[in-house]
């Protein structure tokens, strides 16, 4: 199995080609290898990989890339629902500390 | 150059001791690992020199430890950020392995003094909290963003600082999520013992006041569907994954669940009675589902908006079975 695939058409991801300076560093950043380049410029492949991990989107100097960024994990929404705060990865408490091997 | 500063930074050897093992061990089953952490600062790894390179990572004990033992032979400085004991991309998630914590390590350290380039080498997953251009800005370190698996490091710098597309992709196979399972298994553990404990309560209930003998016989039964519903969830449907039906992990949780159950029925361990089976079906499922959909945390490619989709769909749905099934099992204690 090479790439997993989430839910289609929910994520968050926006690209505007027309700021790209073509420096690199979102092909270099993504996990999932979202974008490549393509003639100098960062073309998306899939947005459906897209995790909103926000690693692209923090280091485009040209504020060319957009996301909603936030952890894909449910116990943390629960956890934000019930206390009425924020949506937080219980890194330490349970949940979705799993992901913090 | 101010050797003053050398002189007070610790050194490290890339060999793990045993507590180190031990320690890795640990964490993995969820002990203590809320404060498995090091102090945060500069290291010195083996002979590093004005000339060695940089490397940043978290404060989490695992991740320092795994760096530095894949950075055996290599004299090297490593920069350990204050991310409150939480490893790399959890903490950047949260923002903790971030820009402002980078840019205050760099000058806490005397940085500038100590090493006479300007590079730093950060895994490619921290990248999540951290704006390198804003980081050179302020300091006029570079940010090179490494490979995401620390034993590619090697590779990496032999290859001239270049990481390949391999190096970069997060991958989840079924090493690494057998290797997450144990931690959702130990911290629902005590509400599961809690749910067995009340269901040999409600079984002992009979027309003649409570009764051991029925709370063990039929108690035993509710504890095994409970028991198989909470393996379904937390580490079935986590190891299958990939080959479970569906892309919702909560949809994956059911048909886990689901297929237990029918592997439970067969064996006609639990009887044929259709309420009692039924109401323990849904419940079942709603269990593994909800517990499914917890992994999501765990994995490496659901997205917040997806999960927030899947937890509309789904919660309405697992609240529903519970209650339905609850109210079927009940019935079946009467007729």
């Amino acid at each position: 199995m090479d790439r997993q695939l989430y839910i289609r058409n929910v994520v968050t991801l926006n690209y505007d080609s027309s700021k790209c300076n073509g420096c690199g560093l979102c092909v270099q950043v993504c996990p999932h290898g979202v974008f490549k380049m393509e003639n100098k410029k960062a073309v998306i492949t899939n947005r459906d990989f897209c995790m909103e991990c926000g690693a692209c989107a923090m280091n485009c100097k040209e504020y060319a890339i957009s996301v909603s960024k936030g952890v894909g994990c449910a116990s943390a929404m629960l956890n934000g629902l019930l206390r009425k705060t924020e949506p937080s990865c219980g890194c330490s408490t349970g949940g979705c500390s799993t992901s913090c091997n | 150059m101010r050797s003053d500063y050398k002189s007070e930074i610790p050194g490290i050897s890339s060999q793990w001791r045993f507590a180190d093992y031990l320690g890795a061990l640990r964490v993995r089953f969820s002990i203590g690992r809320n404060n498995y952490k090091i102090n945060p600062g500069l290291c010195r790894l083996g002979n590093a020199d004005s000339k060695s390179d940089v490397f940043v990572t978290a404060n989490y004990k695992l991740s320092f430890d795994i760096l530095r033992k894949n950075l055996d032979g290599i004299n090297a400085w490593i920069l350990v950020l204050d991310t409150k004991g939480i490893n790399v991309w959890c903490a950047a998630g949260k923002g903790t392995f971030g820009t402002g914590e980078l840019i205050k390590q760099i000058g806490q350290s005397n940085l500038h003094d100590i090493v006479s380039h300007r590079r730093l080498i950060l895994p490619q997953l921290g990248a999540t909290g951290v704006s390198g251009y804003i980081v050179t800005k302020a300091t006029q370190f570079n940010i090179r963003y490494g490979p995401v698996r620390a034993r590619d490091i090697k590779n990496y710098i032999e290859s001239g600082y270049k990481t390949t597309e391999d190096m970069r992709k997060i991958r989840f196979n079924i090493k690494d999520r057998i290797i997450l399972t144990p931690v959702e298994i130990v911290n629902s553990l005590w509400k599961v013992l809690l749910v067995i404990a009340i269901f040999f309560g409600i079984s002992g209930i009979v027309s003649t006041g409570f009764s051991f003998e029925a709370a063990l016989s039929q108690g035993f039964k509710d504890a095994l569907f409970i028991t198989a519903a909470y393996l379904s969830g937390a580490f079935l449907t986590p190891v299958l994954l990939p080959w479970l039906p569906g892309r919702y992990f909560a949809a994956k949780g059911i048909a886990a669940a689901a297929a237990v159950f029918a592997i439970i029925v067969i064996t006609g361990i639990a009887g044929y009675r259709p309420f009692y089976l039924t109401g323990w079906f849904l419940m079942s499922v709603a269990l593994s589902s909800f517990l499914a959909m917890n992994f999501t945390g765990a994995s490496t490619y659901t997205s917040l908006s997806g999960v927030k989709k899947e937890m509309r769909v789904f919660i309405p749905i697992q609240i529903a079975a519970v209650l339905t099934g609850f109210i079927l099992f009940i019935i079946s204690k009467f007729i």
